[in-house]
């Protein structure tokens, strides 16, 4: 990014450990939040999603680290004073108050002239397209219009900093996907720094600028989305966004322009450094299945078809690699139109480039856990 | 509930055993005496609504329901607030003080109403522990009149209140979202606005809920003003006991109760649309 705007650092989380008794829900995680991005935290459950951003909303505190917006400590600042904007999982919207009367509720405390509230509430409602619902009570609105509500009462106030913990995991696909649609616009007419918590990793690659990655309470990796998922740092976090087809690679030699090993008879090839043994990855999308054996400049396994499930534009087949002994299960697309072209019962090759090849350790993996 | 699907006959006998039994209890043990009592009212001594017009026109008989009803909001009013807190704690409170609340809600169950009262004789009389402390200490010369007056009836009948109050207030607050609560902090509100304007109208229910049954319950006390009103602070329950028992006036007795009954049914009657019955469990 040229943006300098994108680089300015508006919240700085620096060592952050949060200890539960013995055991540790964050450790020691590092994060610069630039101002204005849409940053996503996504990780499996119980990864010590909601425990950061609960450490950001003021809600908990560290165990160590610290937590520094613009230039100022603010690790021990109770949540009420930090103007934070918050939208959680369940939506938590005041069950006694209308709509209006709850997205007026962060100006009210803020004692903003009556006037002002009126002008305010309904210029958010009118974005979020809730004007109809204002008198409503939260209990006569269907899910996805009570998540407006949170988002609405989460933004009147231009909060500095907008958290969101799973706001979407309660409804079903499609609004789901329309309300992502939503977020997208609505973080760039505000203009707010989104910090998004998701276990939807589809999501995470939709709507963010930038995605961490977390693993056990600590992060694993931070980019954009287009990085972390064409050169994911580890195997978790390969296998964790999207799919990914794994070799066991053996005999690793490296040369100045990357590394090669032996997956059975094959000699696999990849850009990258590694010690050996080690993984070679590549993405479904990535592969092509011919019916014979292609030239050494790509790589290839031999395989067998297993199933075939069509998925309108494409196919995804699930094959086996028949290299003695060690049978990988392996997943790949095709366009349907060539499909109609093979003849499943016959043994096939599976190629793809040494440049879509990624690398990653077998060592440490036990601790990575996957 | 299937095994009582097939066969009719047998499904009869399970209904006869184990559910006939309770509504026939309440039948013969409560609802038919009741019936003969009410109808004293309307045939003691002589056939016609005179029980009633007494009540209707005798002063003294308006005085006594006054001052029932007057007790019995000031009762209904400090046991709500005291149960409020002690709810409140006991939700809300760290571990030790929710068990410290528990015993002490719980306790007063196991003792009877009859030792309480004179319990809190001994403590409010003039020469009970109270006042004999307080001017030993110089605090006061002459002992504070608190039994034989409404104001130790009160104290006697809070006492006995308050766990009653305390139930479904806790229920109601049991049920408020912590989340709501935090999402008011996460928003900016500090814990006094938290407080009113979040956790206290969500915990309305609750209270409302409390106030008519703390009141329903205090219509009908009848040990607690005997005892510590010493015959002075008569309430309605009392009356209609010397009426009947003392000067053998059956029909006015049980014209009273009948309007007693009115008072206690339209009570609950008020509440059960005010607020839904089953969150207050
Ligand atoms: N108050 C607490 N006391 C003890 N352990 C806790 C506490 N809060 C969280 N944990 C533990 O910390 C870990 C991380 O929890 P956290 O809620 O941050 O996970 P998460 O990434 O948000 O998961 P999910 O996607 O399921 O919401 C979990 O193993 C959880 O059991
Ligand atoms: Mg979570």
């Amino acid at each position: 990014m040229f943006d300098d705007q994108l680089q300015d650092n508006q919240l700085q989380v620096i060592g952050i450990t949060r200890k539960f008794g013995s055991f540790t829900a964050l450790d020691d995680v590092s994060i610069d939040v630039r101002r204005g991005e849409f940053l996503t935290l996504l990780g499996p459950s119980g990864s010590g999603k909601s425990t950061l951003l609960n450490i950001l909303a003021g809600f908990d505190a560290p165990t160590e680290g610290r937590l520094v917006q613009d230039g100022h400590d603010v690790t021990r600042k109770p949540a009420e004073a930090r103007n934070f904007g918050m939208v959680f999982q369940g939506y938590a919207l005041f069950p006694h108050m209308s709509v209006a009367r709850n997205v007026a509720f962060p100006l009210r405390v803020r004692k903003v002239p009556e006037s002002e509230q009126k002008r305010r509430v309904a210029e958010v409602l009118e974005r979020v397209g809730l004007s109809a619902h204002a008198d409503k009570l939260p209990r006569q609105l269907s899910g996805g219009q009570q998540q407006r509500v949170a988002l609405a009462r989460a933004l009147v106030f231009s909060p500095d900093v907008l958290l969101l913990d799973e706001p979407l995991s309660a409804l079903d696909k499609n609004l789901r996907e329309q309300l992502q649609l939503e977020f997208q616009r609505i973080h760039r007419e505000f203009k707010t720094t989104f910090i998004f918590v998701t276990h939807d990793q589809t999501e995470a690659l939709a709507l963010s600028s930038r995605i961490a990655i977390f693993n056990r309470g600590r992060l694993m990796q931070m980019d954009g989305p287009t990085d972390i998922y064409t050169r994911p740092s580890s195997r978790f976090v390969a296998e964790f966004l999207g799919q990914i087809n794994l070799f066991r690679v053996e005999n690793v030699t490296s040369a100045k322009d990357g590394i090669s090993g032996r997956f059975g008879e094959c000699l696999l090839a990849a850009p990258g450094h590694v010690r050996d043994p080690a993984w070679v990855g590549v993405r479904p999308e990535n592969m092509r299945l011919k019916a014979t054996q292609p030239d050494a400049s790509q790589n290839a396994v031999p395989v067998t078809v297993n199933a075939v499930s069509y998925h309108g534009p494409t196919v995804l087949l699930s094959l086996t690699a028949a290299t003695d002994g060690t049978t990988n299960v392996l997943s790949a697309t095709m366009p349907a139109s060539e499909w109609t072209d093979f003849d499943a019962q016959k043994p096939h090759w599976l190629c793809w480039s040494r440049d879509d090849s990624l690398v990653f350790p077998q060592e440490n993996e036990a601790e990575q856990g996957a | 509930m299937t095994m009582f699907k097939n066969g009719g006959g047998r499904s009869a006998i399970v209904w006869c055993i184990f559910v006939l039994p309770l509504p026939a209890f309440l039948i013969l043990a409560y609802f038919l005496p009741m019936m003969g009592i009410l109808s004293w009212s309307f045939t003691d001594p002589v056939p016609g609504l005179q029980n009633y017009a007494r009540i209707a026109e005798d002063q003294t008989i308006h005085l006594l329901f006054w001052r029932t009803l007057r007790i019995c909001l000031t009762t209904a009013v400090i046991s709500v607030l005291v149960a409020y807190l002690l709810a409140y704690h006991w939700i809300l409170g760290p571990p030790a003080r929710q068990r410290l609340i528990e015993m002490a809600i719980l306790i007063p169950f196991w003792i009877s109403v009859l030792v309480r009262a004179f319990g809190w004789l001994i403590l409010l009389r003039p020469k009970g522990l109270i006042n004999e402390n307080l001017i030993a200490l110089g605090i006061i010369t002459e002992p504070l009149a608190m039994v034989r007056n409404e104001i130790g009836v009160v104290i006697g009948m809070v006492h006995f209140m308050v766990p009653m109050a305390v139930f479904p207030i806790a229920a109601v607050m049991r049920q408020i979202d912590p989340r709501v609560i935090q999402a008011a902090r996460g928003l900016g509100a500090g814990s006094v606005r938290r407080f009113i304007e979040v956790f206290l109208p969500l915990s309305m229910p609750g209270v409302i809920g409390a106030l008519f049954i703390v009141a329903v319950f205090s219509l009908g006390f009848f040990i607690t003003p005997a005892i510590l009103g010493g015959g002075r602070v008569v309430m309605v329950a009392e009356n209609i006991f010397v009426r009947m028992l003392q000067t053998a006036n059956w029909g006015l007795g049980s014209a009273l109760a009948a309007v007693l009954l009115v008072l206690v049914v339209g009570l609950i009657w008020i509440l059960s649309r005010i607020v839904r019955l089953d969150r207050l469990l």
